[in-house]
């Protein structure tokens, strides 16, 4: 079988303006197009069938990791493999490269990129979990201008983001706040695959008690599921084994896996709870800096 | 539209539809069609050529976004007669049984080496995880990368 998109037409973007008048222009025909890893794919398919193309990875503008107005910002072009590589992003964010190391594999972390893996809202895709987890903010730039959104507001359904015809997604925002500590867990079939299920948690911990938490889980429901009721749970208590247990039970509750090729529902619950309270466990250990 | 991509240091222009897929630019071009198009849905490797330097999924990147960047295929490690080591190492350590991998294999291998001359064996493991092989269990191939580690120096001094 020949897979080769339907037919498009291509442009290739020389600045963030030019590719935003090039989309409103063309409305919801025109798709940006990055790394062109989960694109690509989705076209062969013809899941999704753009009549015209805007590759943005000549945009060198939008490919940075850097430490700004009490945030860490990320452009959206930054590849995978700049955030496994990211001295300043394992400091602040281990988190990151946890997720990393199992997101695909080293060959597709040379192309895939933060902007492209949060705006396919894939809800097996581990960045989104991260970035829900350590509560980033997004910067969407369209024709009028910016807008910054949390990431609770950014994915609105399964494949589906607030980025609206003649919008694109710039950057990703971490704020920085004394105390965290992050980790990502995942379980995967074999090496390079889509999670079973995942779980990205960060926590800040302030004079013994954890001040807040952000707690998000992958491949577990139709979208990236934040487990807002295990983080009631936690904010305001000591961190302890039991209490990350009773979280872990929350999130197996609280996640709406369906059964696949990667396992039952009953399983996947399952690991949604033991690998949060792991994330959790990790995360914690590394806040207070007891890592082993 | 009309490309013109660099191959192994040569101008390739042809016209093609922007939905062309560079694993099909490199392999209808005379001579190259070392490339082995496989899976195309970015999973077993067989495909992996360089861009600038690093090792890509040919299958997963139109011909039109690899125009401006520097691809380096499979036969481009043979130079003036004289293998690479890490072709020379597939072959001492019989590293393939059909082959079809092989090309993407060595390319991926190419540039680890490039980038770390001295790799562990746990790596190279993680270095060759985008490729699938069905014949070897995958062990010669790491000993053949590391013996074109060991060997690099040695070999090259003989061109």
């Amino acid at each position: 079988m020949v897979q080769t998109p339907a037919p498009f037409e291509y442009e290739r973007a020389t600045s963030v303006e030019g590719a935003i008048a090039s989309l409103k222009q063309r409305g919801s025909e025109a798709r940006i197009i990055a790394g062109g890893h989960s694109l690509l794919p989705m076209m062969k398919l013809r899941l999704a069938n753009p009549e015209y193309l805007i590759d943005i990875n000549d945009l060198d503008e939008l490919s940075y990791i850097r430490e700004e107005a009490g945030e860490i910002r990320i452009g959206a072009l930054t590849r995978h493999v700049e955030l496994l590589e990211s001295e300043l992003l394992a400091r602040h964010y281990p988190v990151f490269r946890d997720a990393e190391r199992v997101i695909a594999d080293p060959v597709v972390r040379n192309r895939g990129t933060i902007g492209g893996s949060l705006c396919q809202a894939d809800a097996a895709e581990d960045l989104s979990a991260v970035c829900s987890a350590v509560k980033a903010k997004v910067v969407i730039r369209g024709p009028d201008g910016e807008r910054v959104i949390a990431m609770d507001e950014f994915h609105i359904g399964p494949y589906m983001t607030a980025v609206g015809d003649g919008e694109i997604l710039t950057e990703v925002r971490l704020p920085l706040r004394p105390g965290s500590g992050s980790a990502h867990e995942k379980v995967e079939r074999r090496a390079g695959d889509w999670a079973i299920a995942a779980a990205s948690v960060a926590v800040w911990i302030d004079g013994g008690t954890i001040a807040d938490v952000g707690l998000a889980l992958s491949a577990v429901g139709p979208t990236t599921i934040h487990v807002t009721r295990a983080e009631e749970l936690l904010r305001g208590s000591s961190p302890s084994e039991e209490l990350f247990a009773q979280a872990g039970e929350i999130a197996s509750a609280d996640c709406s896996p369906v059964p696949d090729g990667r396992g039952p529902v009953d399983y996947k619950r399952h690991l949604a709870g033991v690998l949060a309270k792991r994330a959790l466990r990790r995360a914690t250990a590394r806040a207070l800096h007891q890592e082993a | 539209m009309q490309l013109n991509l660099t191959i192994n240091g040569e101008q390739v222009e042809r016209a093609v539809e922007p939905r062309q897929l560079l694993v099909h630019y490199i392999r209808d071009t005379p001579g190259l069609t070392g490339t082995h198009w496989g899976c195309d849905t970015s999973n077993c490797g067989a495909c992996v050529v360089l861009m600038d330097g690093k090792p890509v999924k040919s299958c997963t990147i139109l011909a039109a976004m690899a125009e401006g960047h520097e691809i380096r295929t499979v036969e481009s490690l043979e130079r003036e007669g004289q293998l690479d080591p890490v072709q020379i190492g597939f072959h001492e350590l019989h590293a393939l049984h059909c082959g079809f991998c092989t090309p993407g294999m060595m390319m991926t291998a190419r540039a680890l080496l490039d980038e770390n001359p001295n790799p562990s064996e746990e790596e190279i493991r993680v270095a060759i995880s985008g490729g699938i092989c069905r014949c070897t269990g995958y062990k010669n191939i790491v000993a053949a990368i590391r013996w074109a580690a060991e060997h690099e120096a040695t070999t090259r001094q003989e061109v």
